[in-house]
């Protein structure tokens, strides 16, 4: 791994650390990812749906709940948010204008798709969860019920 | 450093420590420094005419990238702006803090038959796209035989 950041383009063909070359004979890295995923996917169930971890922060206020999440490459249309009881999955298909005859020649991304979960707690709206896109950064913002909203609450001294 | 920007399974998760772990005892790393795990994350590939690099970079100012060839060395450098709350404003609770924020630069290099002249960057969802086309006179050609 001495040459990570030197890679030259005519190595092509002879590198065996990119992360496609990684485990047998991978098309579905983020450079290749056209191609023949849906064998590679016939072949080996198991890793299939491999997805990413996207980094996140999540920042709480008293009115809700802010998440950030990183999706370089995902378009809004492949994006997708979904909300089942107290459980929200993000997922975002990574898109990459790539021209015919290209091959990938190192890759870090090498799966192009993103996928992360998070279980809510019951205090939270999830039916006004608003999400914007931007250059690639998530932001969701999950409010807080009304009744689940902070008031002090007064001391009755007797 | 950073950390591992992204973990994704079991799978990844060995083949990183068994990268790491040759990493720990590569006797001549890079001069430039170690190569993965920085931001932004990089793609390279390449077709006959040129070499196209992606830089995973989510929420940048693109007026704010820089993005350097000298000498066949390709500098891609900046900064993202944390967007947390600061620590002690009391109202705001930071539960999760993974992304990444600073200044940041990555380097790699180019092939030789890459035409310093013809290098063209865009910005789209988060991917900056450096698209690098190769000289012309190292196009492979067809000689006929007369």
């Amino acid at each position: 791994m001495n040459d990570t950041t030197a890679v030259t383009s005519n190595e092509r063909g002879s590198r065996t650390d990119t992360a496609m070359n990684e485990r047998g004979s991978r098309t579905d890295a983020a450079t290749n990812e056209r191609g023949s995923r849906t064998d590679a996917a016939s072949r080996d169930p198991r890793r299939s749906d491999a997805a990413l971890i996207p980094p996140v922060d999540v920042i709480e206020d008293s009115k809700g709940i802010t998440l950030l999440a990183d999706l370089p490459g995902v378009p809004k249309d492949k994006l997708t948010l979904h909300v089942e009881s107290d459980t929200l999955t993000i997922t975002g298909e990574v898109s990459l204008p790539l021209t015919d005859g290209i091959e990938a020649t190192y890759a870090e991304v090498s799966v192009p798709r993103f996928r992360r979960v998070f279980t809510l707690s019951k205090e939270l709206d999830t039916g006004k969860v608003s999400a914007e896109l931007k250059h690639g950064v998530l932001t969701l913002r999950i409010p807080k019920a009304e009744h689940a909203q902070p008031r002090r609450i007064d001391i009755k001294v007797s | 450093m950073y950390q591992s920007l992204f973990s994704r399974d079991l799978f990844a998760e060995l083949d990183r420590l068994q990268r790491e772990a040759r990493d720990a005892f590569d006797l001549s790393p890079s001069i430039r420094g170690l190569g993965r795990g920085g931001f932004p994350a990089l793609n390279v590939g390449s077709t006959p005419q040129s070499v196209e690099i992606f830089a995973f970079a989510p929420g940048l100012d693109p007026k704010s990238v820089e993005v350097n060839l000298d000498r066949g060395v390709l500098t891609i450098a900046g900064e993202r702006q944390a967007e947390l709350p600061p620590e002690e404003n009391g109202k705001e609770v930071i539960h999760i803090n993974e992304r990444f924020g600073g200044r940041f630069r990555r380097v790699l290099s180019l092939s030789d038959d890459v035409d310093p002249n013809a290098v063209s960057a865009d910005y789209r969802d988060g991917v900056l796209h450096i698209s690098a086309k190769r000289r012309e006179s190292a196009q492979p050609r067809r000689i006929s035989v007369q």
